[in-house]
């Protein structure tokens, strides 16, 4: 049918674009609208679509669906699950927030961490929680980080780290600062007996997150159009007077600036990764 | 010591108080500054090099803010751009290469914020300072002696040895920007200074600094003799320490407070 040639999607981007919405979305199904493209698009299609919308937009992911998506079916194991912050400086307001934290991603701290096989291979895992106050860094998180590095360290295993953060977690004021320099210390020995680090920005990968762990590892990896920097677009406008372009701090700015090494999108990241650890012949028993 | 720790933050800030090339004037002999990170630029507001500290060559690294306005402007108001934090990584690495033992100064209000500073990786800048700095073989001894403002003061302050001046203060964010974010307001600065526990006295009883240095004669003769004292002793101490980088790994490994649900 030539004539109808001009449904066929051009590329990959354009999978579903220009017939997905009238075909798949059913009456009374619930629908999510795209902040890029501005259509709605039905959940379960979302879903189908590893939450990446038909336009190339990547909607966030809780950190257990990061995991689910690349590690091999029940492999993964989590580790250090029973490490969480407290209030450490009697923070005004902090243990409201952290009760509210758990209740919206019913999770106890905003990094899961675990081993898992990908592609076969064992490695360890961590996938920060955008939904537990935007990922932030506090003392647990580091404790987290820090142990899965020393795991990986005495079981000579690979690290794939998915990162998403606003930053350190200032409602633990100077012990989330300390929090860098105690995770870049083991990702540093971890990386001096020969181990493999990955890390895959996520949206949005700011702050001491992007100036300690996320720019540590071997081979830097973000979604697309994920917002990865160091201080926020707001301050950098306020201090420097300029309005900034939209593509700023997009991970495709990141890249052009020498800072990542690819950027890959969601549905090919389990065998990019399985390809990498392959290549280093990670975690092969 | 009646003041709040607003007063601190206040007092950290004063463009009269000492700065880093103060300090380096004052407590070495014979310092040959060093410019540039061989890759970018040369960053005036780090300012880095080799000195005399009595008989024993050591490499030592300031942030520099300026007393006037027009120094101010010239060194950036403190704020470190990339090329500043590379610039001292290759002075600590060279210092590891001859074995000198490196000292550190940083007064910032933090990491520049700017447009260039993002397009050339601050982030990666300071993580690599942060890695580096963790492993590098000499010892490290870090004063904080102003504004010590947060991954920005910390990129040089992966340290042996962590001091603070009385009045300077160490914190993960501004009051003002803590204030302006958790309650939209930052004519509530003070309480965010509260809240941060920044000052000299908190980080010590976090286990983040070692030593507060008095501030009673800042400024004066005696205050910088009694420094430069201190460091000789500390730098001969830590030459001599077998377990130093063992030491260094754990001096942050034990930094922070959980909660644990372990049933042990």
């Amino acid at each position: 049918m030539p004539l109808l040639n001009f449904l066929q999607p051009k590329n990959d981007l354009e999978e579903g674009g220009r017939i997905s919405a009238p075909v798949l979305s059913d009456a009374g199904e619930p629908e999510q609208n795209c902040p890029n493209c501005h259509k709605d698009i039905p959940i379960s299609r979302l879903r189908e679509n590893l939450l990446v919308c038909s336009c190339g937009y990547h909607f966030r992911l809780h950190a257990r669906q990061r995991i689910t998506m690349i590690a091999d079916e029940s492999s993964f194991c989590e580790l250090f699950s029973e490490i969480h912050s407290c209030n450490p400086l009697d923070f005004p307001g902090y243990r409201e927030k952290l009760d509210a934290a758990a209740e919206a991603s019913r999770e106890n701290e905003a990094v899961i961490c675990g081993t898992a096989t990908v592609g076969g291979q064992r490695c360890c895992v961590f996938a920060m929680e955008s939904a537990f106050m935007m990922g932030s860094m506090g003392s647990a998180v580091g404790e987290k980080i820090t142990s899965l590095f020393e795991y990986a360290v005495k079981q000579r295993l690979p690290v794939i780290g998915f990162t998403v953060s606003g930053g350190a977690r200032m409602q633990e004021g100077l012990l989330s600062l300390m929090q860098m320099a105690k995770t870049s210390a083991a990702v540093k020995r971890h990386s001096d007996v020969g181990l493999l680090y990955i890390a895959v920005l996520t949206d949005p990968t700011t702050g001491g997150v992007t100036a300690s762990f996320a720019m540590e590892a071997d081979i830097i990896l973000a979604e697309p159009g994920a917002t990865v920097g160091f201080a926020g677009k707001r301050v950098i406008e306020q201090t420097t007077k300029q309005t900034l372009p939209k593509e700023f701090q997009s991970a495709e700015f990141v890249l052009e600036h020498g800072f990542l090494d690819a950027i890959s999108p969601r549905k090919d990241q389990k065998k990019l990764l399985a390809e990498i650890l392959k290549l280093h012949n990670g975690g092969l028993q | 010591m009646n003041q709040t720790p607003y007063d601190r933050v206040k007092l950290a800030r004063d463009s009269q108080r000492p700065t880093g090339m103060d300090y380096i004037r004052r407590i070495f002999h014979g310092f040959l500054e060093f410019h540039g990170d061989r890759r970018y630029a040369d960053d005036p507001a780090i300012v880095g090099g080799i000195a005399w500290l009595g008989n024993t060559p050591v490499t030592v690294i300031a942030i520099e803010k300026g007393h006037t306005p027009k120094e101010r402007v010239e060194r950036n108001f403190g704020a470190p751009n990339p090329e500043g934090y590379r610039k001292a990584l290759r002075l600590m690495k060279q210092a590891e290469k001859f074995g000198r033992p490196v000292i550190c100064f940083a007064d910032t209000s933090g990491a520049y914020c700017g447009i260039g500073a993002e397009e050339r990786g601050q982030g990666q800048a300071i993580a690599e300072n942060l890695t580096e700095m963790s492993t590098l073989c000499v010892p490290i001894v870090s004063i904080l002696i102003g504004e010590g403002g947060s991954g920005g003061a910390l990129a040089l302050a992966v340290a042996d040895r962590v001091w603070m001046p009385e009045n300077a203060v160490y914190s993960v964010i501004s009051p003002e920007g803590c204030a302006s974010i958790l309650w939209k307001d930052a004519a509530k600065a003070d309480l965010a200074a509260a809240s941060l526990k920044l000052t000299a006295e908190d980080a010590k009883r976090l286990g983040v600094i070692e030593k507060i240095l008095p501030e009673e004669d800042l400024g004066e003769p005696s205050y910088y003799e009694r420094i430069r004292a201190l460091l000789s002793e500390e730098i001969v101490r830590l030459t001599h320490d077998p377990d130093l980088l063992q030491k260094r790994y754990d001096r942050f490994r034990r930094i922070g407070r959980i909660a644990s649900d372990r049933v042990v």
